[in-house]
Parts: C-alpha cells; sequence; structure tokens
C-alpha cells in the first residue's frame, strides 16, 4: 500500500470502506506525520488522544453499519472554529486560554458525518493576513521551497496552517475560512486546492468572527473531488446563522466528472493587473486553452469595477471587524490586564492583547463609522459593493463561470514579505471581489513557476452553483495533471 | 487624506485600544496611508446605488419568540479571567 499520508479522502474512503484500512491506522499515521514536522509550525494545538479516540468510534460506528460522508477521516481544523472543550485562539493573544463550552456548526456536521479531528491549525490573527505573518504563535511555514534557496516561504494567509497541514501530508484535508482570500490564496501558494462556498452555504455560527457579511468556511483538499466530498459533510442550513441558506446541499460530487462541454466560460479583461509576473499570465492563458480543449467556449468580459474591489474591501472589512472585535475586553474570556478603572482595563487588555495589524484594521474600521465619515467611507463602499455585485450579474447572462489566476504571484519569503500594509493586501486582488459579491470560487493548482513553486487558477462562479465551479475545477485539474509535491519536509 | 496625532488618539480612545505617543506617530502615517488608497472610491459613479445589505438574494427568517436556549450561568463564565456567583467581575464603577 501506498504511503497511507499521501491518500486522498476518496480514497481513504474506499479502502475504508472495503475494510482495507482502519479509521485508527489511518489516523495514527496523520498523528505521526503531524507530530514529525512541528518546524513547519501548521499545529497551534494538537489533539493526537482526541483523534485516536474519534478514530476509535469511527471504527465502532462501520462495524455497526453506519458511515457518514467522511468517516474515519482524520482532518485539520482552522483555529477560528470554536471546538468543545479545545484551546480556541483565532492566533490571538487576547485569547489566551479560551476552551469554548460549545462546537461550532461546521465542525458539528462534520463529526456527525464521522470526521476525526487531529487539531487546530495556525492562522493570521482573527484571520487578518495574507502570509501567516501576524499570528500570535508565529507563522506556519509553507512547506515548498524555491529551487536553490532555503529560505522558508509563507503558506499565505489567513488559513495558512491548515494549508500547509494538507500540502505537508499532515493531514487528508482542512477547513479554512475566506473573508477576502484566505482559503484560495494559501491554497495556491502551497499547491493544493480552496473552495470558498456561496456566502451562506457553510454556517458562520462558532466561528470567531472577522468580518460577518464577508466571511465564510470552506474545504481546504488536495484534489478538487475531495473539496466536493468535504463540502457536503460541512454545508447545510443552521437556524442558529440567520444568513445561512436554508436551500439544499446537492451531491458535490454527482457530475464531477461532467466536464466542461458546452459551457461558457468568462474571461475578465480587468484581471490583467499591472507588474503581474508573465508566468501567471502565461498560466491564465493555458487555463483557457485546457477548457476550449475540452470543449467550452471562452469569451472575454468585463468586469469594470473590479480595481474598486480592493478599497472597497478594506473599508467594509475593517468597519466589521471593529463591532465584531468590542467584544475581547478583557471580562468574558481571554487574556486580562488589570486595573483599577474599567475604561483603562479595558485599553491596556486590549493593546496588549492585539497585535499590531488587528490593531490597525481596528482602527480603521472605528474611524471609518465615526460620527461625520460614515456616509463618506461606509456608505460609499457598500454602494461600491452592490456595483461589483452588479458586474458579476451582467456577466451570467453570458458565461456560466469565470476564469482567473488566483493570485498575483507565488509565495513569498517569510523573511522578505511586501514592504507595507497595501503591498500586502494585494495579494487578494482576485479574490476579494468574490467575497464582496457572496460568490463561490475555487482555487485549483495547475503549475509551477520556474522556481518551481506552485501557483493556481480561480473559478469563479453563480452564487449557490458550487457544482458547476466544481466540474470546471477537475477539468482543469484532469488537464494540468498537476503531481508536483513539496520536497525536503 | 491625511491622519493627525489628535485624531489618531481619538479613534484609539473610541476603539479602547490604548496606544503610545510613538505608536499614533506611526498610526497616523500607516492609516493616513490606507485612508488615502481608499479615497478613490469616490470616483464610482453611485448616483441611485442602493447600498448592499443582503450579500445573497434571501429573506431573513422569524422564529417564534420563545426561549430556546440558557440556564448555563457557570459554562457563560467558565473562560471569564475573572468571576463569581455567576457574573462577570469587573473594577469598581459606582463609587
Amino acid at each position: 500500500m501506498t504511503d497511507l499520508t499521501d491518500l486522498s479522502i476518496a480514497q481513504a474512503r474506499d479502502l475504508l470502506a472495503k475494510g482495507d484500512l482502519s479509521s485508527k491506522e489511518l489516523t495514527q499515521a496523520q498523528v505521526t506525520a503531524m507530530e514529525g514536522k512541528r518546524e513547519l509550525k501548521a499545529f497551534i494545538t494538537e489533539t493526537p488522544e482526541k483523534a485516536l479516540e474519534m478514530a476509535a468510534a469511527s471504527d465502532a460506528r462501520r462495524a455497526k453499519g453506519e458511515a457518514g460522508k467522511l468517516e474515519g477521516i482524520p482532518v485539520a481544523i482552522k483555529d477560528l472554529f470554536c471546538t468543545k472543550d479545545v484551546l480556541t485562539t483565532a492566533g490571538s493573544h487576547i485569547l489566551d486560554g479560551f476552551r469554548p463550552f460549545y462546537e461550532s456548526s461546521v465542525t458539528t456536521n462534520m463529526f456527525r458525518e464521522g470526521a476525526v479531528m487531529l487539531g487546530k491549525t495556525n492562522l493570521d490573527e482573527f484571520a487578518m493576513g495574507s502570509g501567516n505573518l501576524t499570528s500570535y504563535y508565529g507563522g506556519a511555514i509553507n512547506p515548498w521551497r524555491a529551487k536553490g534557496d532555503n529560505r522558508n516561504l509563507v503558506p499565505g494567509g489567513s488559513s495558512g496552517g491548515s494549508a500547509s497541514a494538507v500540502a505537508g501530508r499532515m493531514a487528508l484535508g482542512a477547513t479554512g475560512t475566506d473573508t477576502g482570500g484566505s482559503i484560495r490564496q494559501p491554497a495556491a501558494f502551497t499547491g493544493i486546492v480552496g473552495l470558498k462556498p456561496t456566502y451562506g452555504r457553510c454556517s458562520r455560527w462558532g466561528i470567531v468572527a472577522f468580518a460577518s457579511s464577508l466571511d465564510q468556511a470552506g474545504p481546504m483538499t488536495r484534489t478538487v473531488r475531495d473539496s466536493a466530498i468535504m463540502l457536503g459533510a460541512m454545508a447545510g442550513h443552521d437556524p442558529k446563522d440567520s444568513t445561512s441558506a436554508d436551500i439544499a446541499v446537492p451531491d458535490f460530487e454527482e457530475g464531477l466528472d461532467g466536464g466542461v462541454k458546452g459551457l461558457t466560460i468568462g474571461i475578465p479583461r480587468e484581471y490583467r493587473v499591472d507588474g503581474m509576473p508573465d508566468e501567471i499570465e502565461a498560466l491564465w492563458q493555458q487555463g483557457i486553452k485546457w477548457l476550449e480543449e475540452q470543449g467550452a467556449k471562452t469569451v472575454e468580459i468585463s468586469l469594470p469595477h473590479t480595481k474598486y474591489a480592493l478599497p472597497a474591501y478594506y473599508i467594509v472589512a475593517p468597519a466589521e471587524a471593529s463591532s465584531n472585535l468590542a467584544r475581547y475586553d478583557g471580562v468574558k474570556f481571554g487574556l486580562r490586564v488589570d486595573s483599577d478603572d474599567l475604561t483603562e482595563m479595558y485599553e491596556k487588555t486590549r493593546a496588549e492583547g492585539f497585535g499590531a495589524e488587528v490593531k490597525r484594521r481596528v482602527l480603521i474600521g472605528t474611524y471609518v463609522l465615526s460620527a461625520g465619515y460614515y456616509d463618506a467611507y461606509y456608505l460609499q463602499a457598500q454602494k461600491v459593493r452592490t456595483r461589483i455585485a452588479d458586474d458579476f450579474k451582467q456577466a451570467w447572462q453570458q458565461v456560466d463561470a469565470i476564469l482567473t489566476p488566483a493570485t498575483p504571484s507565488a509565495a513569498f519569503s517569510a523573511d522578505d514579505p511586501p514592504s507595507d500594509p497595501i503591498a500586502m493586501y494585494l495579494n487578494d486582488v482576485f479574490t476579494v471581489p468574490v467575497n464582496l459579491a457572496g460568490l463561490p470560487g475555487i482555487s485549483v493548482p495547475a503549475g509551477l513557476t520556474s522556481d518551481g513553486l506552485p501557483m493556481g487558477l480561480q473559478v469563479i462562479g453563480k452564487a449557490f452553483d458550487e457544482a458547476t465551479v466544481l466540474r470546471v475545477g477537475q477539468s482543469l485539474e484532469d488537464a494540468a495533471g498537476f503531481d508536483a509535491r513539496p520536497e525536503g519536509y | 487624506m491625511s491622519l493627525d496625532k489628535a485624531t489618531v488618539a481619538r479613534i484609539s480612545r473610541l476603539a479602547r485600544i490604548a496606544t503610545t505617543d510613538e505608536e499614533q506617530e506611526r498610526l497616523a502615517g500607516e492609516l493616513g496611508g490606507i485612508l488615502a488608497w481608499v479615497e478613490q472610491l469616490s470616483e464610482v459613479d453611485t448616483d441611485g446605488v442602493e447600498p448592499m445589505t443582503s450579500v445573497v438574494e434571501m429573506l431573513l427568517k422569524s422564529r417564534e419568540d420563545v426561549v430556546s436556549d440558557g440556564g448555563v450561568a457557570d459554562d457563560v463564565v467558565r473562560n471569564a479571567p475573572k468571576s463569581a456567583h455567576g457574573f462577570f467581575v469587573v473594577p469598581k464603577v459606582v463609587e
């Protein structure tokens, strides 16, 4: 048998179903891999005992003839999901020691479907970042390295620990969350698949909130099929999240191999940005060719407000964050810096508990929502957001899905990140518009740079049409035949 | 758009984040840079455009106004840095 840690979820599922493999064996192999690769800092908290207990329980269920969609599959959980009695940090000092007494709806769904939890993965503090550089615990490291270069690379962010765990064969799959690209960008940086579902497809209940009108949970896996399987176990209506969509969750695996024949794929001209490396442009052209060769029609389209997506995002997201993060006050959970004065206690606690990027965003959010500025900033940004969503609506008159690069570059060095906040924000130039419009998007690994680093293509679909997004993703995966893997770790 | 130190001091107070003199200096530059960059949104013609209030088209559900959860005060205060008798404890606020 091949190395157990190299199995896809689909392969493991079949071996488990045939009785050729137990969840205990599979989980033990992943626990060993997780413990052996600690230098990548993919996990903030490892839960090997819980994992082996869950695996034993899964094997017992299977013996009784019961098997859920992720029965016996060991996965990693981004440390933004509240997990009952297990430390939940959001990558922040301010949540020191926080052990929720409840389980997030998404993890509840996954565990009901038989998933086994290996641990909680590293992330940018409160999911604010594109390089895992803002984690209080020190950022996760990308298992990939550039050819002939020993420097550590970032795994992307914010779901960088999940990406590193999946790419580094420490977990078969992992949950991520995506507010502006936090699933798709790290997936592209680490050569794995990352799917951000439609806003409302997965419940946000029990996920530490960043920007509530943008946050969405999704799967990070090594194949498109695995993302389809995992999304099926994560999604579903939840009365505890008023924005969760009360519509049926289809079988995302069905129709996955349907191909792209007869589909029209839009190629947005505004995604050709200044300074984009030739290799990214070439990969995009290659992707267009692959889809055409498989029978899709491609047409150039225009999404005219694309350039305003990032600035709109950097008003809306910080505004919502400043409100959501008001709850960290040293009273209800986590860190407290004592003082005799209540206001001073709040101020000192938050000064010590939040890192620089979180403070920056909370302050920007506070400013744009403050008296006299609300209309000029927040209201205008929400109007621009309507414009961006309308651009996509126009496109859907003509096309079934949209193909773009996932990121404007490959992974960068942890020692030499983009110089200022805005340069860092530009990482998400292709992913942010999708969050603003609430649409589903997938990043699929499709090629390597001349330095040997992975690059991804993004497929964007209509609201609640993850099925088409996955089908186009599968066609790209088939054509790309991406089988490169990180060496050295 | 540039921000002065006094404005940074005011918003840090509103956000309940203590900032030192030196931090205010640095933040004035950083936040001013971000605000100058987002300024480009004013170029967009938004006459007659409704601000987005619902990300995907759906109606918010209503439910019966009944208690569906509760009675877990001990759990609620379990993570508090300081608690007593099922209450959160804060510094004295009344004389």
